[in-house]
């Protein structure tokens, strides 16, 4: 009873895992850097399920065969030590573990956040700052910022500058591929790719208070001249970013609409980043 | 009063306010049941004043058991939070209400469930299995348990007053900051774990002094049991980590009450140092827990397989290893932060490498189980169970240590099932595999095998239902610590999740019922042997339950499985003549100094400060009373041994 107990329930856990196939977020990459790590992530995978299967299997077969009632099993009360198995045992694991980190090596240095990814297109900077509880997005070179929503020309390498204005936070679109926290007072550094048209959802992935559900926002990836489109109404419509407009924005909201802004401080992040500005140092008080 | 108001009872909201009302009767009515009954005096002599390692022990466990309770209801009310809040709905719980659970579940499950139950096991078990009568300082261990009972006190008082931290279970600054968090729930998060913590870092050094200085004549190092190893290792660990996290939580302290940068976002603070630091504790912490818990699959596996541990020297080699590795690791906990290729790579593959000695430990007890014969009792299954789970663990947890899979998995579920699997399926397991092996010797009979075997099945099965829909959320993108969430897709996993949770409850209630049920048939399933599992290790070898001086002679070892040897030769087990011994008496130190502790951390989290300097004085006093009171151990003659060993032996002889 005890085995057909296992094996409905093992067969409940292999279809809930299968379910996901109908693919979405991390494995459904949309970019090079998440493709990347969603092969990684198989390939990982497979290779301990080679030993971790015939584990599993032993295990039950073992303890069934070997159960006391069982008369024709043999029983070696004394047996303790074997030289040739124990040389196998710590082998098994050992070479697993040489061909995996192989494998952790060159991928943590190929998928390095801040390596530069190799494109034809143009590429596209952009400062993130985390905030209670929404994104703000400056897009240095084009003078416009945006709040939770983030449009980018498919094709073209992102290069992020990410910092927070107050407590840490996680920058993630689970499609596109590696995340990378925001910190108080310092930059971190990431590059992502969106390769195929679409609209991706992103959020954050480190707690950071009550707001915290609602910091998402969408990636747009859209054709670039679709881009160069918003990037024109994005400097005709709404409000300037100042000073006085961000320590509005700083303020603590939840579940904040998306907006953009026809232009901005140069030197916004970098104030932010100084915590020159006001906010900063006098962040709102939370209830 | 400080910042204490009346304000402070959460009257204008029901759910806490129930919560509230219903500890504060719970407590009230078992206070209210030992008085009437005049249960007081006992419960005094016997237990709250008890320096026997064996009590203490015991009471570790009911501690864990207690708070086990508390931390499922945690646990049941997130997942039904999260198995409704889809799409536009908000769920019952707001986030500031919910941030509190979910922070509370994470605390209590590790420092006041996790680690007293090891502790509690580790107290129980070591001195029994070293063959020896007591741990090295019995008093110093009494104040140790009771330092973390208060820690589980202040933490439960804050459901009542105030509220609990909304920072998470590690309370990351600057988020734990004054300027992010003004309330007292961040400060009953610190002021409980330091006081816990100092208890805890006293056990460590009590139970490293014992296992190195006090063995049974002949218990070599390489004789003595394997969970004798793994404790050694855990306590090793305890010291050498938990001053990390005092003097972490202390840094945090000073800038919430003194106005200091360590971890603040202004002022030159830096929340990464917080971070590194946490993890210099918290990976080996992992360790603490789960090494006494591969110390009770090796016991319980050989005993029940009939048969020597396979592979000891590698077992020990391999606990050794782990220990030594799990300070080499703690920075796979950030791989997000932007470190770096090198420094990344060589991160993930030191945790990588931890993999190594861990399977060796699995494949060992694979080969216990070949060429036994298996007795399929209560805790071999939940061994069993261990290694067909702890695998798949193992296996996701190798897979975040590939930093490029971390990239897209960091704090998402997948990682909180990938815990889950191996606290639950490892550290949890592992206790309630010892609980059910060594309660027959800590109570003199044996705990019910039916519901013993319906409260594996559920928690087992439960487990897998909990767990692995979480697995395939985290590769959806859900991240953790979500009150509600916009993709209406997730909600059939979430339900399945929540579906998990109410069959694990079965199996909580099944280990409630399985302990009621064996208490009131004790009669009929006592056990005179003091050997109901034809056991190996010397605890065995004495009465069930032992007598407060454990061993009438002390052992002579001479090999491995000692006991089993012991019967193998057929030695006589009682002697001509017997030594008089003495043992410790009992000491109110433990239980007055704990008392002090909690008004000490009520006190600093409402900023109460002349209570706070009545606490210090307070306890400074009762710690250097008792210090220069003379003590007077008690004697035991050698007359009233020889007694006691006859009365036990002779039956079984005469068998």
């Amino acid at each position: 009873m005890r085995h057909s107990c296992l094996r409905i329930f093992t067969l409940a856990a292999v279809a809930l895992l299968v379910a996901p196939c109908r693919a979405a977020g991390v494995l459904d990459p949309q970019g090079p850097v998440a493709a990347a790590e969603r092969l990684i992530l198989i390939n990982a995978t497979a290779i301990m399920l080679v030993v971790v299967l015939p584990v599993i299997v032993l295990t039950l077969a073992f303890a069934w065969w070997y159960r006391a009632s069982n008369k024709r099993a043999d029983y070696r009360p004394d047996w303790s030590y074997s030289g040739e198995i124990e040389l196998v045992v710590w082998s098994i694991p050992a070479m697993v573990v040489i061909l995996l980190a192989g494998v952790g090596w060159t991928g943590s240095h190929v998928l390095d956040p801040g390596r530069k990814l190799k494109s034809d297109g143009s590429p596209i900077r952009i400062e993130v700052v985390s905030l209670d509880w929404k994104w703000l997005f400056i897009y240095p070179d084009q003078h416009i910022a945006a709040v939770n929503q983030l449009v980018v020309p498919s094709g073209a390498p992102i290069e992020f500058f990410l910092t927070s204005a107050t407590v840490m936070n996680s920058f993630f679109v689970p499609q596109l591929g590696s995340q990378i926290y925001t910190m108080p007072g310092m930059t971190t550094h990431l590059y992502l790719l969106a390769d195929h048209l679409g609209d991706y959802p992103g959020i954050s992935a480190q707690f950071s208070g009550d707001g915290f559900s609602d910091m998402r926002f969408v990636v747009h990836a859209v054709p670039a001249p679709e881009f160069d489109n918003w990037l024109a109404r994005a400097r005709s419509a709404g409000p300037t970013l100042d000073s006085d407009a961000y320590a509005q924005l700083a303020r603590t909201t939840r579940n904040a609409a998306p907006q953009t802004y026809r232009s901005v401080d140069p030197l916004l992040f970098s104030h932010i980043l100084q915590q020159a500005m006001p906010v900063a140092a006098s962040a709102p008080h939370r209830d | 009063m400080g910042k204490l108001t009346w304000g402070a009872i959460p009257i204008h909201q029901p759910i806490p306010m129930a919560a509230s009302l219903f500890i504060t009767f719970g407590v009230l009515a078992v206070l209210g049941l030992v008085t009437w009954k005049r249960w007081w005096p006992f419960l005094w002599r016997e237990w709250l004043t008890s320096v026997d390692h064996k009590r203490i022990g015991v009471m570790y466990v009911l501690l864990a058991l207690v708070l086990l309770l508390r931390g499922f209801i945690d646990a049941i009310m997130m997942r039904s939070q999260l198995a409704i809040a889809a799409g536009n709905a908000d769920g019952y719980l707001p986030p500031e209400h919910y941030d509190q659970i979910f922070s509370a579940h994470g605390t209590i499950m590790i420092f006041f469930m996790a680690m007293p139950f090891v502790v509690g096991l580790m107290n129980f078990v070591v001195p029994l299995q070293l063959g020896v009568r007591d741990v090295a300082f019995p008093v110093l261990n009494a104040i140790s348990f009771w330092l973390t009972a208060s820690g589980a006190l202040l933490v439960n008082i804050s459901l009542v007053v105030g509220e609990f931290a909304r920072t998470g279970w590690l309370a990351y600054p600057p988020l734990s900051e004054l300027q992010f968090s003004p309330g007292v729930g961040v400060d009953y998060y610190l002021w409980a774990l330091q006081i816990s913590g100092i208890g805890t870092l006293l056990a460590g050094i009590n139970m490293v002094t014992t296992i190195l200085k006090l063995r049974a004549p002949g218990m070599t190092y390489m004789r003595m049991p394997v969970f004798c190893w793994t404790a050694l290792c855990s306590s090793l660990l305890i010291v050498a980590a938990f001053p990390v996290l005092t003097a972490t939580f202390g840094m945090l302290l000073l800038d919430r009450y003194v106005g200091m940068h360590f971890f603040t976002i202004d002022g030159g603070g830096n929340c990464m140092l917080f971070i590194n630091l946490i993890w210099a504790w918290g990976h080996p912490e992992v360790y603490i827990l789960i090494l006494p818990a591969f110390g009770i699959f090796s016991e319980v596996i050989a005993t029940f397989s009939g048969k020597q541990l396979f592979g000891y020297r590698s077992m020990v080699l391999a606990t050794l290893a782990i220990c030594v590795l799990s300070f080499m690791v703690w920075l796979h906990h950030f791989f997000t932060m932007g470190a770096g290729a090198d420094v990344n790579a060589v991160f993930g593959i030191m945790s990588m490498i931890i993999a190594i000695p861990t399977g060796v430990k699995l494949f060992n007890w694979l080969f216990t189980l070949f060429r036994g014969r298996i007795r399929f009792e209560v805790p071999v299954l939940w061994a069993i169970g261990f290694m067909v789970t702890f695998v798949i663990g193992g296996l996701t947890g190798v897979l975040l240590a590939v930093p490029p899979v971390d990239f897209v998995l960091h704090n998402s579920l997948f990682l909180v099932a990938h815990f889950h699997n191996v606290i639950i399926g490892g550290v949890l397991f592992g206790a309630m595999a010892g609980y059910n092996y060594w309660f027959p010797k800590a109570f003199g009979f044996t705990l019910d095998k039916r519901l013993g075997v319906i409260s594996f099945w559920c928690w087992l099965i439960g487990f897998y239902l909990a767990f692995m829909p979480l697995y395939a959320l985290g590769l959806l993108g859900m991240t953790r610590r979500m009150q509600h969430y916009a993709d209406l897709s997730w909600q059939p996993y979430l339900i399945v999740a929540e579906l998990g949770a109410v069959v694990i409850l079965g199996g909580i209630v099944a280990t409630i019922a399985q302990l009621v049920v064996s208490v009131r048939t004790r009669a009929s399933r006592r056990d005179l042997t003091g050997d109901p599992w034809n056991g190996r290790t010397l605890e065995w070898s004495t009465a069930s339950p032992p007598p407060a001086y454990n061993f009438a002679v002390l052992p002579e070892v001479e090999s491995l499985d000692a006991f089993w040897v012991m019967k193998q030769k057929g030695s006589a087990r009682l002697r001509e003549r017997y030594e008089s011994i003495e043992t410790p008496s009992n000491s109110a130190n433990g239980f007055v100094t704990a008392f002090f502790a909690v008004v000490i951390g009520f006190a600093m989290i409402w900023h109460i400060w002349w209570m706070a300097i009545f606490g210090v004085a307070c306890a400074a006093a009762t710690l250097l009373a008792f210090g220069w009171s003379e003590r007077v151990d008690h004697k035991i003659s050698g007359e009233q041994l020889a007694n006691a060993e006859r009365v036990r032996l002779q039956p079984l002889e005469s068998a």
